[in-house]
């Protein structure tokens, strides 16, 4: 879609003037810029690392990394996903900065070891280019890939644009190192959508990038002292680290909000907010949707509007922590709530609507909308006979799966 | 003296003759193992810790802590028997910085590690400690991976035949005959040639460490703990309670393994030069005398004429692999 993008149309030193730090990339690309300037940003720290294997459709974001020099760095080509995520964990253990990309069965393969980095609360960046799970195989857009790893301990961030991605990549590691969070991100894009579409992208230069990223200090990295990292915990002290990795989430949101304010201060444009509003100041039909579905989203509601529906759109932009005290708020006055999800969690329905429905003011109507399930084309049309479903309901029913083809 | 002190009695098997070789240098002396004012002042197994009595992997510990006593190092150490000895959080009976790793990454975060201290210039080097479970099972493709790539690590697989801490299931390091709580009724295929497998990457150093020949074992630790790049070493490590042993007798076992050569001890330099370090007699005796010191080979057991077969074929690989490094060089 070419709608402008509402948080960013308005900001400065974007809204597509040519300057000299705008390049014609892919989001793959986007990241892996993104990463390479964080990563010779920690040159003054304890340098980067990183462990890097393919699988489609991120394949381009390693490709592009393995071909930069890295002062004070390391990209070590390593065997398995599972393994990758081991190496970045080495790294972050010693102290360096980290990246790696994956996606799809390579995150299911990695698995074990995204939730190890998340336990270890380690920052560690990763850039995951949201792709079907399979069998049956299927290289195309789903968040079930990433959403599985909801409960990992990661900072989960949508994007929706390129711009975004890169954007969303420098903010993290900011974010992630921050010592009131110490936490992993993860930062999600749409295969192909974004992954393989070229869009102008504004990517500053490194002494910018150096003056947003301060050298990473992890107070528990592995130094001299003797001392077991990972070992075994009793229950009890299960409980104490589990609580304090609840404290690091708990912070998240503010620590995000500074995080704008010195984004906004160092590269002059808006990083987006946690859950992107469309339209909702009067609205009363809300669609809930993540990632590059929004911009649908928002020609399906500038269509309702104009056929007298009071329609708005939330995007959900961070899904972990999940902002549900912003979500309430936006939600206080809708009646209709359309929740779109790109995933499926057999047995249950979408999981951003498993998650969310409870946050609609009682007596609204909520109603789940199973969408590009396994990568389909979802256009505004769809939308429109999402919204249009939306109106004419009763009452909710059970999730409801749109065929899109 | 040492293995070549044979009991006259045992008859010599086919082909023993040519299999000995009379130009190795005997079995070493036992000695030197003790904490001395040369050794760090921290040991890198702490006194106090929870390990089995007779535990060999404790024994190996103990030789490394006299091998890097001059040394820093970091420990990274899946799960396995090796990371329950650190106890329980905030305690460590390690004396040295350690990272517990997940199950099948000890090489992978080592490699993370081990690239970090490069790039600080930082002096420590970084030590994987890892169970048979942990190397010839789930860690072996990581393991693979960091071998090709040559890291810069000292891999250390205490091999204990067994998922010990699990209570004592079979992995692929178990030997032909051994009854464990997934193969009750005894191993029907034998163990895999680690070595064999670890010198096929060509890498720098891999090599068998006897406990019951504590100077060569020395040597090797210090060899392996300095030398650059990805470095291997297979440490039999007795398991009284898994391999139904008398816990004293650990020591004892092992130095059986090296006189019947079912336990070959010698080291691979670059995947090629092979040298043998110590001699054994491969008699009838220590083989029958191993296994009947162990109730995990009481139910099945293997035949002797089988592994002593088995035996004679690896070493006959081992020899050919010895003489034609000699002859090249």
């Amino acid at each position: 879609m070419t709608t402008a993008h509402p948080d960013r149309s308005r900001a400065p030193g974007h809204a597509g003037e040519a300057t000299d730090r705008m390049q014609l990339v892919s989001a793959n690309h986007a990241a892996a810029i993104a990463a390479t300037l964080a990563a010779r940003a920690n040159r003054r720290g304890r340098g980067f690392g990183s462990g890097v294997y393919p699988i489609t459709p991120q394949t381009e974001c390693i490709e592009y990394l393995c071909g930069q020099t890295i002062e004070k760095g390391q990209v070590v080509r390593v065997e398995s996903e599972h393994s990758a995520m081991a190496v970045c964990m080495g790294f972050s253990l010693a102290g360096a900065r980290t990246f790696t990309a994956s996606s799809s069965n390579g995150l299911a393969y990695m698995t074990e070891n995204v939730f190890a980095a998340g336990f270890y609360r380690l920052p560690i960046v990763m850039m995951a280019v949201n792709r079907t799970l399979g069998p049956p195989w299927n290289l195309w857009a789903d968040h079930g890939d990433t959403m599985a790893l909801r409960d990992a301990g990661w900072v989960q961030l949508y994007c929706e644009d390129n711009q975004e991605v890169a954007d969303s990549i420098l903010a993290a590691y900011r974010l992630g190192e921050d010592r009131r969070v110490l936490l992993p991100v993860l930062v999600c894009q749409d295969a192909f959508i974004l992954s393989h579409t070229m869009m102008m992208t504004d990517l500053p230069d490194q002494e910018t990038v150096d003056r947003f990223l301060p050298p990473l200090d992890l107070p528990h990295r592995l130094a001299d002292r003797p001392r077991v990292i990972g070992g075994l915990d009793y229950p009890r002290q299960t409980e104490g680290h589990r609580l304090q990795h609840i404290e690091a989430m708990r912070a998240v949101p503010e620590v995000y909000r500074e995080v704008q304010g010195a984004f906004a201060d160092t590269f002059g444009r808006k990083l987006a907010d946690p859950v992107v509003p469309y339209r909702m100041e009067d609205a009363e039909v809300v669609i809930l949707s993540i990632g590059t579905m929004a911009s649908t989203v928002r020609v399906a509601v500038d269509a309702a509007r104009e056929r007298g529906v009071r329609a708005g759109s939330l995007r959900v932009r961070m899904f972990r922590p999940l902002p549900d005290e912003v979500l309430r708020t936006s939600l206080a006055r809708a009646k209709r709530v359309g929740i779109i999800d790109r995933n499926l969690c057999p047995g249950l329905g979408g999981i951003l609507w498993g998650e969310a429905r409870g946050l609609a003011p009682a007596g609204s109507i909520v109603q789940n909308y199973l969408a590009g399930v396994g990568g389909g084309d979802v256009r505004p049309e769809h939308i429109t006979g999402v919204i249009d479903d939306l109106c004419a309901r009763e009452r909710a029913g059970e999730p409801r799966f749109m065929e899109v083809g | 003296m040492g293995a070549t002190m044979t009991n006259g009695t045992a008859a010599a098997a086919p082909g023993e003759a040519e299999l000995r070789r009379d130009d190795v240098p005997a079995e070493p002396l036992l000695g030197g193992v003790v904490q001395t004012a040369g050794d760090r002042a921290e040991p890198v197994l702490r006194a106090g810790n929870t390990n089995c009595g007779g535990c060999g992997m404790s024994i190996g510990l103990n030789m490394l802590g006299h091998a890097a006593a001059d040394t820093p190092i970091q420990l990274v150490i899946p799960a396995c028997c090796g990371i329950v000895t650190a106890g329980p959080f905030p305690y460590s009976a390690y004396g040295a910085p350690t990272v517990a790793a997940t199950f099948a990454s000890a090489a992978a975060f080592a490699c993370g590690l081990t690239h970090a201290a490069r790039l600080n210039g930082d002096a420590t080097r970084v030590v994987c400690w890892a169970g048979d479970g942990g190397t010839y099972d789930i860690g072996m493709a990581t393991l693979s991976a960091a071998a090709e790539r040559n890291d810069d690590i000292l891999y250390i697989c205490y091999d204990n035949e067994i998922y010990g801490n699990t209570g004592g299931q079979r992995s692929s390091a178990t030997p032909l005959g051994a009854s464990t709580t997934t193969t009750p009724g005894g191993k029907e295929v034998p163990k895999k040639d680690i070595i064999g497998i670890m010198a096929a990457h060509g890498i720098p150093y891999a090599a068998t460490v006897s406990l019951a020949h504590p100077d060569d074992a020395l040597r090797k630790l210090r060899y392996a703990l300095h030398a650059k790049g990805f470095r291997f070493l297979h440490m039999l490590a007795p398991c009284p309670t898994c391999w139904k042993s008398e816990p004293a007798e650990g020591i004892e076992l092992v130095r059986l393994a090296v006189r019947s050569g079912l336990f070959a001890v010698y080291e691979v330099f670059e995947g090629y030069r092979t040298v043998i370090n110590v001699e054994p007699e491969h008699s009838r005796e220590a083989l029958e005398r191993y296994f009947k010191g162990q109730g995990r080979f009481r139910k099945a057991g293997a035949e002797l004429t089988e592994v002593r077969a088995q035996i004679e074929r690896s070493w006959r690989r081992l020899r050919a692999r010895s003489a034609e490094s000699d002859a090249s060089t």
